[in-house]
């Protein structure tokens, strides 16, 4: 197995245990954090295809999609915070009538 | 501006200043502005008139305004033609048009829309004008629809009384139909012709080659609108409710000016006519069956206003008698008498009204002779000019008419004459019936009623007398003679020529009897006419029930229609196939989300599970058909 194979598996590992967890955890942070793994896998494949093709638009984006990740939970960690201070819990569960 | 331009103008100027400017100026404005537009453009008619016999009267005056639409080669203009017709018409229009406004001055001085009622007035003067001043078949029509947009205006003019509201609906409906059919003639003389300038069409129908179209269908077409315009049967209907609006609008629109429309029309035409006699014989069996039954149901009518409604549908039919018969001239004459001993006997019931406080049952009336003295003298001169008695006015022009239904050479017949001179007894039998029972005999007003009866005022009693004088005299103007060079009068038939004097002389003596047999009936009040009513009973029913067209019509028409509208249009139409459609979209739609509601639990991992089944699947889907 060579090194773009590996790291695509890595990857695929990555995202795919990110993708469980928000589907099973009802931990909030840990879901967050669940939702960071799958980027990081995205961003590895990213990373990976782009030096297996010799260009640089690949790591290019890698830097975009980390400011995007950046204030995505820049945003998001308040939130939770100020649920978890409403409720005293972090279940999402508790927060079901968000559903509007 | 151009004088033809003016005369058209300045009516629409009155209804224009005082249906803005009347309610807030005052009566004395509106006075000013209503009676003295119709005066003034009287003045203007004059004066055209007199530059038209300074020409020599055969050349007509001629005026375009404006070119309204250009089409392909042809363009519509809207033209004023001023000829020796016109010019009667015209003088009619405004001069008997005038007197009714300064008479309405009187007769309305308390109502609430004086100002309201004088604009709808001159409104009415002004669309008068343009029908018979216009050039092309358009303008006449648009003239046309704007006097019947006029009479539902003013017939419906207390319109807070719903009875009267739908008088007015129903004159303006009936006249619908008949404007189907005008519509209709003008699209046909359009098509084939490429013109709708009435001289023109009379021309291209007098030329040597003949339009490849039938005269009679152009001609039968345009008599339905003059049906419906002129009230004749079937189209009759709408005439005696319009009675609802107020008396002096009886007076000039369905009495003296608007109703002739039809005359005019057909007699403008004259040249289509000329060359149609299936549509002359038409125009001639509608006009006689008209004249004789309005007649007799006049005979039975109890309402002063009813009666001269139903005389007028009978001496219109008389006119059409005329125009089948090839006479339009002498239709034309008995227009304007017509216009004269109508319109004075209409102001007069009027004056009778206004005397009586709004009764107009003749069976309460009678014995008002003295006490109203100038309203009866008119009432009598005009009673006896409509009869026929020599020398007043009716009697020349029906004269007129009788002799040319009895010998034209193009559709006169003995029969004819026969059913003409019937109505022309009838009438003069209905008439002094009328006059008997209103101003004659000892009285049968109430005591309240009675005391309160007084003499109207000088603007109401003047016009009548120029009116009576009119009705008296008018006769002897020789209006048939003078519109001989435009509407040249019919050859009579071989060998009828020497029956003139004894036919004169038959017709004196239909009208005596017609006074002596009123008088003799209801001479001494309504006790022996009463009992001729319950022996003649199913005759009095038929007639006192109009022959129950109305009712005929109700049957025929209206419940059919009002099923089908209630029960397929309504019920089936709108209620179950449009807003059902759309309720049964909308409740489809209320349902399917009820349904897709409970997919959004609230559960975020569920969303997740649903998100990457739906990436899954559309990744399935590729990779399958990818």
């Amino acid at each position: 197995m060579d090194r773009a194979q590996f790291l695509l598996m890595v990857s695929m590992l990555l995202f795919t245990t990110g993708l469980l967890g928000v589907m099973i955890r009802r931990n909030a942070l840990v879901m967050l954090m669940c939702m960071e793994l799958m980027l990081n896998g995205v961003i590895l494949s990213l990373v990976t295809f782009a030096q297996h093709s010799g260009t640089l638009s690949g790591a290019v984006l890698v830097f975009l999609v980390f400011v995007v990740a950046a204030a995505e939970i820049a945003i998001a960690i308040p939130i939770v915070m100020q649920l978890a201070r409403q409720r005293r819990t972090l279940d999402v569960e508790a927060w079901r009538e968000l559903k509007g | 501006m151009d004088l033809l331009t003016t005369i058209v103008a300045l009516p629409l100027l009155g209804f224009v200043l005082n249906g803005l400017l009347g309610p807030r100026l005052g009566k004395t404005f509106v006075n000013v502005v209503g009676c003295g537009m119709p005066l003034l453009s009287f003045a203007l008619v004059l004066l055209a008139f007199l530059r038209l016999q300074a020409g020599g009267g055969t050349q007509p005056l001629v005026e375009t305004v404006y070119t309204w639409a250009t089409v392909g080669a042809s363009s519509f203009e809207i033209g004023f033609w001023f000829d020796r017709l016109s010019a009667v018409m015209a003088l009619v229009i405004t001069g008997v048009g005038s007197l009714i406004h300064i008479y309405s001055t009187g007769y309305m001085r308390d109502d609430a829309g004086y100002a309201r009622y004088f604009a709808y007035l001159n409104l009415f003067v002004f669309f008068m004008l343009l029908l018979v001043l216009g050039r092309s078949l358009l303008v006449c029509f648009v003239g046309w629809e704007g006097v019947g947009l006029a009479s539902w205006l003013l017939i419906g003019f207390w319109f807070d009384d719903p009875a009267k509201a739908a008088a007015g609906k129903k004159a303006f409906i009936t006249n619908r139909i008949g404007d189907a059919g005008f519509l209709l003639g003008m699209f046909l003389l359009y098509r084939t012709l490429g013109t709708l300038d009435m001289d023109q069409v009379n021309a291209a129908f007098s030329a040597a080659a003949l339009p490849a179209v039938s005269a009679s269908l152009v001609g039968i077409l345009l008599f339905i609108g003059a049906t419906g315009k002129s009230a004749q049967i079937p189209l009759h209907v709408w005439l005696p409710d319009a009675m609802a609006g107020p008396t002096p609008v009886s007076a000039l629109i369905h009495a003296a000016t608007m109703v002739t429309a039809g005359v005019y029309l057909v007699a403008r035409l004259n040249g289509v006519y000329l060359h149609a006699p299936e549509a002359s014989q038409v125009i001639a069996v509608v006009g006689v069956l008209t004249a004789f039954l309005a007649a007799t149901i006049a005979v039975v009518q109890t309402d002063i206003k009813k009666v001269l409604a139903y005389s007028t549908i009978s001496q219109l039919g008389f006119m059409f008698v005329a125009l089948g018969v090839g006479a339009p001239a002498v239709a034309v004459f008995h227009l304007c008498t017509h216009a004269f001993f109508k319109a004075c006997l209409f102001l007069g019931a009027g004056s009778v009204i206004h005397a009586l406080g709004g009764e107009q049952d003749i069976r309460r009336m009678g014995g008002l002779a003295k006490r109203i003295p100038v309203t009866f003298a008119t009432f009598a001169v005009a009673t006896a000019a409509i009869a026929g008695i020599p020398p007043l006015a009716g009697f020349f022009s029906k004269d007129e008419i009788l002799w040319f239904a009895f010998a034209s050479g193009s559709g006169g017949s003995p029969l004819l004459w026969v059913l003409a001179s019937s109505a022309a007894l009838l009438t003069a039998f209905y008439m002094f019936r009328l006059l008997w029972l209103t101003f004659l005999g000892t009285s049968r007003m109430d005591a309240e009623v009675a005391h309160h009866v007084h003499e109207s005022p000088w603007s109401m009693t003047g016009v009548l007398l120029v009116l009576a004088a009119l009705s008296a005299l008018g006769g002897l103007i020789p209006i048939a003679h003078f519109l001989e060079p435009l509407l040249p009068l019919p050859a009579v038939r071989d060998g009828f020529a020497h029956h003139q004097t004894t036919l004169v002389v038959i017709s004196v003596l239909l009208a005596l009897a017609g006074l002596a047999t009123a008088t003799w009936v209801y001479g001494k009040g309504l006790a022996r006419g009463e009992s001729l009513a319950t022996r003649l009973a199913p005759l009095h029913r038929l007639l006192s029930g109009k022959y129950f067209v109305d009712e005929a019509y109700a049957a025929l028409l209206g419940r059919p229609l009002q099923w089908l509208s209630a029960r397929v249009f309504l019920d089936l139409g709108d209620r179950r196939l449009l807003d059902g459609s759309l309720d049964g979209m909308a409740s489809a739609a209320r349902r399917a989300a009820g349904r897709l509601g409970r997919i959004q639990s609230g559960s975020l991992q569920f969303y997740m599970v649903l998100a990457v089944a739906g990436a899954a699947a559309s990744l399935g889907w590729m990779w399958w058909h990818g």
